[in-house]
């Protein structure tokens, strides 16, 4: 009913504007075309400057509206640089945009036609035109060159310490791997994925590395201040590795492993008073199409203390057991060649021509 | 409805065939209005197809706006009409992913490249060069109906059952590929190819003929530095859509082998959930597709805006009464931007794992382009220091377009920059980039165009009211809509996210995304009223007296007030001067058509 009435009160107000609209016209043939001109002219000249000023206002508003509601500080050392770019550009940027608004909004409100003024024949001028080429050019060349220098920063190689964290997109959530104990990924082969027995990364349990891998969903523990490299896979389509608050970001390729490496500045406790929430949780957002649940694929991420992560991680039962109760991998660690009837273990050469 | 209406409006008006006339058989209804060789008629035809779809493209926009704006609430007439896409009277994701996708389709190539370079390539470089029409009308009316065949077919994929394609309108694959990955990558994607084949080869049969027509059938003394701002503008645009086109449909052809015969191109290592099965293909690569589509993409939307600028300059130049300052610059430019149109396609993909060393190559490259766009807004602002400004509802959107252009070009230097873009890429600050200097920009220009060249389509006037109201209205509502979005996009927003809600980082801006969404209805309903004013105008607006009405220099306007096919009565006119001498030696304006005086002043 009520969206009747609002489509009601829509037409109706079509029909007034139209029939002022009509009216007007009517009204400017009986003035004299010179007159009804000149008068529009005046309030659209005004209305022109009107908009320069409220629009300032506005900018100014929707400034303060949302300061501190975007971002704290960013979590990451890169993240820092990000930020210290963003500001840069923001500056620069901000001046040419302040100054070409207004010089547009006030030419056209100051130069709005008069009877007594004659238009200025000025058809060119090479020296503007050099002036606002090299001008821009150098400033672009600023912003290109503290951009490249960040770039090549971030994207540069991460340290040999590194803690090294596999991420697998999939539809629709987050795979984390850790690779355990001896600090090496076990082999994988996506023909051996299989979500109903436990194997959702497709690890080949041939492969003695792959034992003590542990496997996590949709939370990932990072510790503070160690620099983390992810290895980001996907299992079907393209994803992205989002983490606003550490101002990154990868795709996650099926087929095409990326890397990107941070280090966490804060945990998250130390967030959650900086922020004063309590709720305060670093996500993971997925940020490329990726179908219809793209918009729920969400991960945690939880930095911590050295000792809460050493914790944590005790705690964690690895891929291997969770597959293979009844071989707690700690008693005996060579003995994955017995559960070779498993389709799991099957060698990745013989599969491709099974499917 | 509307195509045949306004074409037998129309019937009256084309019958005083001059001796000099091209046409001699005898016109029927279907020649005439139907399969018209006309370029006037074929410019009509593209305009309303481009409207059609805009509007249809901005319902779209409407619908997932209430999704957004309104999160938590149902709305059961949509269940009525859309049954199980919007369950509950809330919209389904398939169905809001659908939308996007389309909208994104529908506007940038049905209404942006087809409407836009459709209409005006065929109205003004035969008017503006001075020819009686393209140097193949028969391609030019075949361009017209494979825009007509890609528009129905893209329009029936919406009917699908398993809906239209919803992979984004960047289609990329895997995602695409896949239908058991995307309910849209069924027979939704198939219908999206076949369109966007048929599409190409419009806008290729439409790029050369205007290629052809500029170069070659230009009248005696038009040489091409003499020629409006509009025809560079559009010549450039035909070149950029014949080079880059054809790279869209290889790339669109290997997506269908992958899809349908068992090719890798795109495609390895895949393990599809839903069904449990790893898929047997091995060693493509998702990102070649990628490549491939930027090296159009990217260049598209330089075909969306240097039309858009073409007309800009030269409503700008008219209803300033001062000469476009810098026309070799401004030509210069043009030509610049279609250059490193071609040379900056990898920034779209700085996240993908590209090369860091090959991506800082795009960086510069893409900054680079910063240098033409900036000559042209100086350019702008100073063609209007010191002139005589007529606020036209042409001029006004001239006006807006600038303002619009340079702030969303500005932003566009943060994401440019590869190190913004890792924080900035697929967030809402893109979504505000691209609309403001692509979208909202590009439709500006191209109502600039409507309002201009109204006059010289129909032989009447638009009401005045009607187009201030719409002016005004669209143009707050734009920045209303798109300036509080890069808020959410430094934010780190997503974006195509059906809802915020479960987002601890995002679901603060819930009220502003509300205000957007009542703001992006306001400015659709007002839309409408500009499709009211067009179509009640073209029957009942003023008519036009004077053949010059705006006092304009070019070509068009020495045509009769309603010219038939041919276009001018007698000879084609001759030219003896640029198309920009307003305000020289105290003259208002002097027309293209007469020849140096003795005392003129030279600059």
């Amino acid at each position: 009913m009520s969206t009747f009435f609002i489509i009601l009160i829509l037409l109706l107000g079509f029909l007034i504007t139209f029939q002022i609209a009509k009216a007007s016209e009517y009204v400017g043939v009986l003035k004299g075309e010179k007159k009804a001109f000149q008068q529009q002219n005046r309030i659209n000249g005004f209305l022109m400057i009107v908009f320069l000023v409220g629009g300032l206002i506005g900018v100014y508003w929707c400034n303060e509206l949302f300061r501190g509601k975007i971002l704290p500080p960013s979590a990451s050392e890169h993240g820092e640089k990000i930020d210290t770019m963003l500001y840069i550009t923001l500056v620069i940027t901000g001046i040419v945009f302040f100054i070409t608004q207004i010089l547009l909004f006030w030419f056209s409100f100051k130069y709005q036609y008069s009877e007594k003024r004659k238009p200025y024949y000025f058809p060119h001028n090479n020296n503007l035109e050099i002036l606002w080429t090299t001008v821009p050019a150098i400033a672009l060349c600023i912003l290109v060159g503290f951009g490249l220098y960040y770039w090549f920063k971030i994207t540069g190689d991460a340290p040999k310490d590194a803690m090294q964290i596999e991420v697998t997109g999939k539809q629709f959530g987050w795979i984390f791997r850790y690779p355990g104990k001896d600090g090496i990924f076990g082999k994988k082969y996506y023909q051996n994925i299989s979500d109903k027995d436990n194997n959702s990364l497709g690890l080949i349990w041939d492969d003695p590395a792959s034992h003590d891998d542990i496997v996590v969903n949709n939370e990932v523990y990072l510790v503070k201040g160690k620099p983390v490299k992810f290895i980001i896979n996907s299992r079907d389509v393209i994803h992205d590795v989002g983490l606003p608050h550490f101002r990154m970001k990868m795709d996650a390729v099926p087929g095409t492993p990326t890397t990107m490496w941070l280090t966490p500045k804060y945990t998250t406790e130390e967030m959650k008073t900086m922020t004063k929430n309590p709720e305060f949780e670093y996500e993971l957002a997925c940020d490329q199409l990726c179908g219809r649940g793209h918009y729920t694929m969400r991960a945690v991420v939880k930095v911590v203390t050295p000792e809460e992560f050493i914790l944590w991680r005790a705690k964690q039962k690895t891929n291997y057991a969770m597959v293979f109760p009844d071989k707690e991998p700690g008693a005996k660690p060579t003995d994955s060649t017995k559960a070779s009837t498993s389709a799991g273990t099957v060698p990745p050469k013989s599969l491709v021509s099974k499917n | 409805m509307s195509n045949e209406a306004v074409l037998q409006q129309h019937g009256a008006v084309i019958t005083t065939h001059g001796e000099a006339h091209v046409h001699h058989h005898k016109e029927t209804f279907i020649t005439k209005y139907i399969f018209s060789q006309d370029h006037k008629m074929i410019c009509k035809q593209f305009l309303i197809t481009g409207m059609i779809w805009a509007i249809l493209g901005g319902l779209m926009s409407v619908l997932f706006r209430l999704q957004l704006g309104y999160p938590d609430s149902t709305f059961p007439f949509l269940e009525d009409v859309f049954g199980k896409w919007a369950k509950g009277g809330k919209i389904q994701p398939e169905f809001y992913y659908a939308l996007v996708t389309m909208h994104g389709t529908v506007l940038v190539f049905f209404v942006l490249t087809g409407g836009l370079s459709g209409t005006f390539a065929n109205f003004l470089i035969p008017l503006q060069c001075g020819a009686r029409d393209m140097a193949s009308p028969f391609l030019n009316m075949l361009s017209y109906w494979f825009f007509f065949m890609a528009s129905i077919v893209i329009f029936s994929s919406l009917f699908q059952e398993t809906g239209p394609a919803s992979g984004g309108w960047t289609v990329y694959p895997p995602l695409s590929a896949l239908g058991d990955a995307n309910e849209g990558s069924k027979a939704g994607m198939d219908f999206w190819i076949i369109g966007m084949a048929l599409f190409v080869v419009s806008s290729l049969l439409g790029g050369l003929n205007y290629i052809t027509t500029i170069l070659n059938m230009r009248t005696k003394g038009m040489s091409m530095t003499r020629l409006p701002l509009t025809i560079w503008a559009l010549f450039f645009t035909a070149i950029l859509g014949v080079l880059s086109f054809p790279v869209l449909l290889s790339g669109l052809i290997l997506l269908l082998f992958d899809r349908h015969f068992g090719t890798s191109f795109y495609l390895s290592d895949i393990f599809i959930a839903s069904t449990g099965r790893a898929l047997s293909n091995e060693g493509g690569s998702a990102i070649l597709f990628q490549h491939l589509f930027w090296f159009l993409g990217h260049p598209e939307v330089y075909i969306i805006i240097l039309p858009a600028m073409g007309l800009v300059s030269e409503v700008m130049a008219v209803n300033s009464r001062k000469p476009i300052f810098g026309y070799m610059a401004m030509v210069g430019s043009l030509f610049a931007i279609a250059v490193l149109a071609f040379l900056v396609w990898a920034h779209h993909m700085f996240v993908t794992g590209l090369n860091p060393l090959l991506g800082s190559v795009f960086v510069l490259l893409t900054l680079l382009i910063a240098v033409p766009s900036a000559i042209k807004v100086f350019n702008w602002l100073t063609t209007l220091w010191r002139g005589n400004i007529r606020f036209t509802p042409g001029m006004l959107f001239a006006i807006a377009f600038v303002s619009l252009f340079i702030s969303g070009g500005l932003t566009g230097i943060f994401l440019g920059n590869s190190t913004l873009d890792i924080h900035l890429h697929d967030t809402y600050f893109v979504v505000a980039h691209f609309h403001i200097v692509m979208g909202v920009s590009a439709f500006f220009g191209m109502f600039c165009g409507v309002y201009h060249w109204f006059p010289k389509m129909f032989g009447r006037y638009l009401n005045n009211t009607m187009s201030y109201i719409h002016f005004w209205v669209t143009f707050m509502g734009a920045y209303l809509i798109f300036w509080p979005m890069h808020y959410e996009g430094l934010a780190g927003m997503p974006r195509r996210y059906v809802e915020y809600e479960n987002w601890l980082s995002f679901h603060q801006f819930g009220d502003l995304n509300r205000f957007i969404s009542t703001v992006a209805m306001v400015v659709f309903s007002v839309q409408l009223m500009f499709v009211f004013n067009f179509f009640y105008s073209i029957f009942k607006g003023r008519k036009v007296t004077t053949m010059n009405p705006w006092g304009a220099n070019t070509l068009e306007w020495t045509a009769p007030i309603r010219p038939g096919h041919g276009n001018w009565i007698g000879e084609i006119p001759e030219v003896h001067r640029w198309a920009y001498d307003y305000g020289k030696d105290g003259r208002e304006f002097i027309p293209q058509t007469e020849p140096i005086g003795p005392n003129e002043s030279v600059h």
